[in-house]
């Protein structure tokens, strides 16, 4: 007879509210390069969350300690409030998706779904009916039985998720998982992912290089620069209001302005940003708005990228501004404007982003 | 002006440039007589004395036509007892060389530091260089009944197998273990490292990744090495004579028969190559040959 919670039952409880992942004090080191700096991060549950920033900063490394494929040199992982620092990878809840989906090509996509239920000794019948369904939610039933190298790079990119979703991992953990896809498929599954991800309830952390993809996707984003965050934030925070001038320059086009440029413009020399769609391009000699400051300036350059047109424009004393003009109602690609044009340009006080010094 | 100023003179490369047929009679003219004069006739030329006998009075040889030598290998019990062991004796020394080239592969290809790797690489490869009758006389020292497997044991209140079936084999696999080991790494360093997270990511532990990942993966590698493996052991006989004690193999009939009565050596001759045959028609219906 049955008087007391399980201790399931108890688990459960305890684990409402508690972060999907917790890393404290973290560091990795290979050899005698650090790849990863005495990092600290709290993800909540149910969070799509993105690691964003170059190659060697470190994003990937941690992923891979959250997945036990590497182990800390010093710190703490929580996966749900358990340690899980020392365990192998098959001893923890999380699964991962490949950068290069990493499917056993020698097995049908039923038998690379079944494998993990396999491992978990779970009964035949049920892992072929569980398999199944998980290959019937990305929609690639029709390719149960064919081997992974029949199937394209898109359909690979499902069954990998399936593989891994299909084990109700805590987290999911997604290594450039569309790095491989040309523009458009990335874009169909960008929204296939983030629509899974709600479907499933299921914490996805998501690693990545492309700025856009992170912003697109995530609740929150954290910026790795070389082995440290450093920012974390929504999309709309990194963006509008970077931490330091590294998040300022590796999300979208910006104008950071320090020194004399600033001095010029605003009345001090700290490091600023203003993003070049809060730049306003007018005619010469219109008046500007009150809160607005303006400078005036000469049309250096004209991109024109489809949905926005860039001009670069050269101020006084060799002060340099990027801004972009949304093609929407402007007919044609200069939009009336053409190189060498004088213009003023202006933009309001609070859309300079002061960027804290460090 | 032109960077050439005139044509240069090369009568015969301008004359195989035109006629490329000629030049590709004069770059097979070798190989093809080597191939067809020496290899394919000598071997038919073994087929068909097969085929003749002995006269039992003078011990000569004479052509003619008769089935006697290949029945006799199986009405003569001494005969076929010696076939299947030769043949139960090649497949022991492909099983225990894969059964050593698998774990050694994967901690090569996978776990081992680079100098490490190529240690192993040249420690595997060493014996290739050094002479067959050398490494007889090695497992020979090591085996005889003073030698040093004994002198190992005997603490324990056990004594060595004696020259026999058991060290055969062993000495068959020290001396055709690098024709396992070597594509069995080899493929084993070409499996994306992924595969093995990915396994472990799913929650199988690392017997069950060698057996369901590693292996179905590079079977047609050890297949490959197996075909080595097997066929050179068929066809040895200095093993059996050095380290084997009493054991006979089919090269020890065909090495007494070479003088004595060259059509029954002929006919055991065929005895190895068939099995050989054997044993690829299995191997293609794996499907493991297409994918070598």
């Amino acid at each position: 007879m049955k008087v007391s919670p399980s201790a399931e039952e108890i688990s459960a409880d305890k684990t409402a509210g508690v972060s999907a992942i917790s890393i404290t004090g973290l560091n990795k080191s290979f050899d005698k390069v650090q790849a990863v700096v005495d990092l600290n991060l709290e993800i909540s549950q149910g969070e799509f969350f993105s690691m964003l920033g170059p190659s060697g900063s470190g994003k990937t490394t941690v992923l891979r300690i959250l997945a036990g494929f590497e182990t800390a040199s010093s710190g703490k992982v929580l996966l749900e409030g358990t340690d899980v620092t020392d365990l192998a990878p098959f001893d923890r809840d999380v699964n991962t998706v490949f950068q290069d989906y990493a499917l056993f090509p020698h097995m049908s996509i039923q038998k690379n779904v079944e494998y993990g239920l396999k491992a978990r000794k779970i009964s035949k019948p049920k892992r072929a009916e569980l398999a199944s369904q998980a290959i019937d939610s990305v929609k690639l039933s029709h390719l149960a039985d064919r081997l992974p190298h029949q199937l394209s790079g898109g359909q690979r990119q499902r069954i990998a998720l399936a593989r891994a979703l299909v084990l109700r991992p805590k987290v999911l953990l997604l290594d450039e998982p569309l790095g491989a896809l040309d523009k458009q498929l990335r874009e169909e599954m960008q929204v296939e992912l983030k629509r899974i991800q709600r479907e499933a309830g299921i914490t996805f952390i998501f690693v990545t290089h492309d700025q856009e993809e992170a912003m697109r996707m995530s609740d929150r984003i954290a910026v790795f620069n070389a082995g440290r965050i450093e920012q974390i934030g929504t999309p709309a925070e990194v963006y509008e209001s970077p931490a330091t001038e590294f998040v300022a320059g590796f999300l979208g086009v910006s104008n950071l302005l320090s020194g004399e440029d600033a001095r010029q413009l605003l009345g001090s020399a700290d490091l600023v940003n203003i993003r070049p769609e809060r730049i306003k391009i007018l005619p010469e000699n219109s008046k500007p708005l009150a809160g607005e400051i303006s400078v005036r300036a000469t049309i250096v350059d004209i991109a024109y990228t489809g949905a926005n047109t860039l001009y670069t424009l050269e101020g006084p004393n060799g002060l340099r501004l990027v801004a972009t003009r949304l093609n929407q109602e402007m007919s044609g690609a200069s939009q009336g404007l053409d190189w060498s044009d004088k213009v003023l340009a202006t933009f309001r006080k609070e859309h300079v982003a002061k960027i804290p010094s460090k | 002006m032109s960077v050439i100023a005139k044509a240069p003179k090369r009568p015969i490369s301008t004359y195989l440039h035109l006629h490329p047929k000629t030049g590709l009679r004069a770059l097979l003219a070798l190989p093809l007589t080597w191939l067809i004069g020496v290899y394919i006739i000598s071997l038919f030329l073994l087929l068909v004395t097969a085929f003749w006998f002995t006269d039992p009075y003078t011990s000569k040889v004479r052509p003619g036509f008769t089935l006697e030598n290949f029945v006799s290998i199986f009405t003569v019990p001494a005969y076929f007892a010696t076939s299947v062991r030769t043949l139960g004796i090649a497949l022991a020394v492909t099983a225990v060389c894969a059964v050593f080239a698998v774990p050694l592969g994967i901690f090569m290809a996978k776990l081992a530091r680079p100098w490490m790797r190529n240690l192993l690489a040249v420690a595997i490869t060493l014996p290739l260089w050094a002479g067959y009758l050398v490494k007889l006389l090695a497992m020979r020292l090591t085996f005889t009944e003073n030698g040093l497997f004994n002198w190992l044991v005997e603490p324990l209140g056990i004594s060595g197998p004696g020259f026999g079936i058991p060290v055969i084999v062993l000495t068959l696999a020290y001396l055709w273990f690098p024709y396992m080991a070597l594509p069995v790494f080899t493929a084993i360093r070409q499996l994306p490292h992924n595969l093995f997270d990915a396994s472990a990511d799913l929650g199988a532990k690392g017997w069950p990744t060698v057996l369901r990942i590693v292996l179905p993966l590079i079977t047609p590698a050890i297949v490959a090495g197996s075909v080595f493996t097997f066929s050179l052991s068929l066809g040895d006989y200095l093993a059996a004579r050095f380290v084997g004690g009493k054991t006979q193999m089919v090269g020890s009939i065909i090495a007494s028969n070479i003088n004595l009565n060259p059509p029954v050596a002929a006919a055991f001759s065929m005895v190895p190559i068939a099995f050989v045959i054997m044993y690829l028609m299995l191997a293609r219906r794996t499907g493991s040959l297409e994918r070598m």
